[in-house]
């Protein structure tokens, strides 16, 4: 059941190609993030799906029909710029009755649905403020409520969010989530910020270098990174490597001094992909040395340094006393919380 | 914190004595001259004998009644009209294409456009004579050989000539103007625009020229204040059969020697383009406070 979809998409400036080979299905109502480092296409997939540019090949379609033909004027979507582009003559009132005025709504109906429309975003009374007297996080909601108010088809977000302050960042976020759940609209984010796709999206798109990396929820694309570039680029990871000996029977992952049964499929050099936070001390396993040991609040952060190289642990701050720097200890992690890949290169 | 006045005593007296050179200079070159053109603009003058150093209302007077000087003023302030209206309608148009063409053509015209500043009023000025100047005039005698007119084209000696020529003139300051304005202008505004279903004429309209406004308006005061007390445009096209109120106060003082009348025509035409500029930038600034701040 897709409702919007990209169909190969391509964009390229000149000589340089800046999204390849782009396919994507989104559902009615889903919330998909586009996630990757600055940079690597990800306004420029949203910009084709506004029309503001074309692509270069393939195709976009909203409900089967081709969107590449219709006037970025007449696509019906609603879109939140990075630097909210808000209209500075206007007051929020008339920033958001601006897209009911070129829809031609009238005029009784258009103010009800903006004055509802800015109580929603939680700005009731805010309605003849200019922008330039309003903060950041308020700007940022008239923006959202001049894109909600002409209830488009899709919301296109870009960035929204990364002007703001850490804890009015994780606020916004969470009432974004609870207004797209309530709207029920389709929505597509970009962001840079690995914690906010996955507290927002139903799922993500990672992105390298204009081609996509891997799509799947938040917790697929976290605890099975298709690549070494999704694992590092979704928070922390050690990745360390290697080898499959299938002449035992049953095989053997060894990695140093340390070995464990092998699951099946692989063989020879492969690379191992833990999660910090999945690493705990035990009696046996990979030997390593603490080198710092650093408190952060509610979790305590460890670098060790082991046969294999350097692990990065993350424990719990549950109260039980922890190893200290310098101390000699054991690193152990079950077999379900590691993925392997073959060394170099894709699973 | 009670050190603090004495501090800011000795800070107050280092400021003063920093900015006393600059100071001076000021006030040597610009506060006394001027002051003493206010005053001679009250002495007595005659033929025979010279000016007189005593304080009457006669040149004020005679500014004031005699229909020749208020012609002359009108004039003046409606070639400097013209003139604006004439940069700001092309002037704001050309500064948003400017900025809408991309990186190389962007610098190439902007060039194009500020390069007539580097050349001399007087050179330019002489261009528009030599093109349009009687029969002699080069446009004017290729049109006439074509057949299409069959006497030149009125320019020199006419209000429109001046007019056309300080437009010219005076376009870098206006297209400058409102070049700034839009570099204060968000990028994504018109797609943002655009994305809520408006059209370019819409934007334009609703979106863009409310946003550059005070740049068309700032740019007007620079042209309408250098329009109105320009010197050598209206010299040279307008000559002495057309005067306006700088030629006027010119030949006064150089050819009928007649300082103190010509020092009240300057000091009148001071005082009303400080009057015009002061009034209306404090308009603007209450009409777009909050597009500025
Ligand atoms: N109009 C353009 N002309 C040429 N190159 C562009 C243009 N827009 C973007 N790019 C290039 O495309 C790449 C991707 O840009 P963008 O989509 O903005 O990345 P992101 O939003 O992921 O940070 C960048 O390398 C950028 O320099
Ligand atoms: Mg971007």
């Amino acid at each position: 059941m897709s409702f919007l979809e990209l169909d190969r998409v391509a964009k390229q400036f000149g000589a340089q190609t800046v999204v390849d080979d782009f396919s994507l299905t989104v559902g009615k109502g889903e919330f998909v993030s586009f996630l990757g480092p600055s940079g690597c296409g990800k306004t420029t997939t949203l910009q084709m799906i506004a029309g503001f540019l074309d692509p270069t090949r393939g195709a976009i379609r909203l409900e089967g029909h081709d969107l590449t033909v219709v006037q970025p004027a007449k696509r019906g979507l609603g879109i939140v710029f990075q630097s909210y582009a808000l209209f500075p003559h206007m007051t929020a009132a008339e920033n958001v009755a601006f897209g009911l005025e070129m829809r031609r709504v009238p005029r009784s109906e258009c103010s009800e649905r903006v004055r509802a429309t800015l109580a929603m975003v939680g700005l009731a009374g805010y309605e003849e403020r200019y922008p330039r007297r309003m903060s950041g996080g308020q700007q940022q909601r008239v923006a959202l409520a001049r894109a909600l108010v002409i209830r488009p088809s899709v919301l296109l977000l870009d960035e929204p969010l990364s002007n703001l302050d850490a804890k009015l960042r994780e606020e916004m976020q969470i009432e974004l989530r609870q207004i797209q759940r309530n709207l029920g609209t389709t929505t597509i984010l970009v962001t840079h910020d690995q914690n906010e796709a996955m507290s927002l999206s139903d799922r993500i798109v990672v992105m390298s270098q204009g081609r996509i990396e891997q799509i799947g929820t938040p917790q697929e694309t976290y605890e099975r990174p298709a690549s070494a570039f999704v694992s590092q680029f979704l928070g922390k990871t050690n990745d360390f490597a290697a080898t499959i000996d299938r002449t035992a029977t049953p095989g053997q992952l060894i990695a140093g001094s340390w070995s464990a049964p092998a699951p099946a499929g692989l063989a020879g050099p492969v690379t191992v992909s833990i999660r910090p936070e999945r690493i705990g001390f035990g009696d046996a396993g990979l030997a390593a040395k603490i080198v710092t040991r650093i408190f952060q609040g509610n979790h305590w952060l460890f670098q060790c340094e082991s046969e294999c190289g350097a692990v990065i642990v993350i424990r719990q701050n549950d109260g039980q006393p922890q190893p200290a720097e310098g101390e000699a200890v054991r690193l152990a992690w079950r077999p379900e919380d590691m993925s392997l890949r073959r060394a170099g290169g894709a699973a | 914190m009670s050190a603090a006045p004495a501090t800011d005593g000795r800070d107050a007296r280092t400021a003063w004595l920093l900015t006393a050179p600059a100071l001076m200079l000021f006030v040597g070159v610009l506060v006394i001259p001027l002051a003493m053109t206010v005053m001679l603009s009250f002495h007595d003058w005659g033929q025979y004998k010279g000016i007189e150093p005593v304080f009457i209302l006669k040149n004020w007077h005679e500014v004031a009644t005699d229909p020749y000087f208020a012609e002359m003023f009108w004039r003046t302030f409606r070639i400097a009209l013209l003139t604006t209206l004439i940069t700001a309608v092309l002037g704001a148009p050309e500064a948003y294409i400017l900025n809408r063409m991309s990186g190389r053509w962007k610098s190439f015209f902007l060039l194009v456009i500020l390069g007539p500043l580097l050349i001399s009023v007087v050179a330019r000025t002489l261009g528009w004579a030599l093109l349009f100047g009687g029969n002699n005039g080069l446009v004017n005698k290729l049109l006439m050989s074509l057949g299409l007119i069959g006497s030149p084209l009125p320019f020199m000696f006419t209000e429109t000539g001046i007019v056309i020529a300080l437009a010219h003139v005076m376009m870098p300051f206006m297209v400058l103007s409102v070049w700034a304005a839009l570099q204060r202008v968000d990028p994504q505004i018109e797609n943002a625009a655009l994305s809520l279903g408006a059209g370019p004429f819409t934007i334009i309209r609703r979106i863009v020229l409310p946003q550059i406004m005070p740049g068309v308006l700032s740019g007007a005061i620079i042209v309408f204040s250098l329009s109105a007390s320009a010197f050598a445009t209206p010299a040279i096209i307008g000559g002495r059969r057309l005067k306006v109120a700088a030629t006027l106060a010119y030949d006064e003082f150089l050819n009928t020697l007649n300082w103190p009348l010509g020092a009240a025509v300057a000091v009148l035409l001071l005082v009303a383009l400080v009057l015009i500029v002061v009034g209306s930038n404090a308009l603007i600034e209450r009409r777009y406070a909050e597009v500025f701040r």
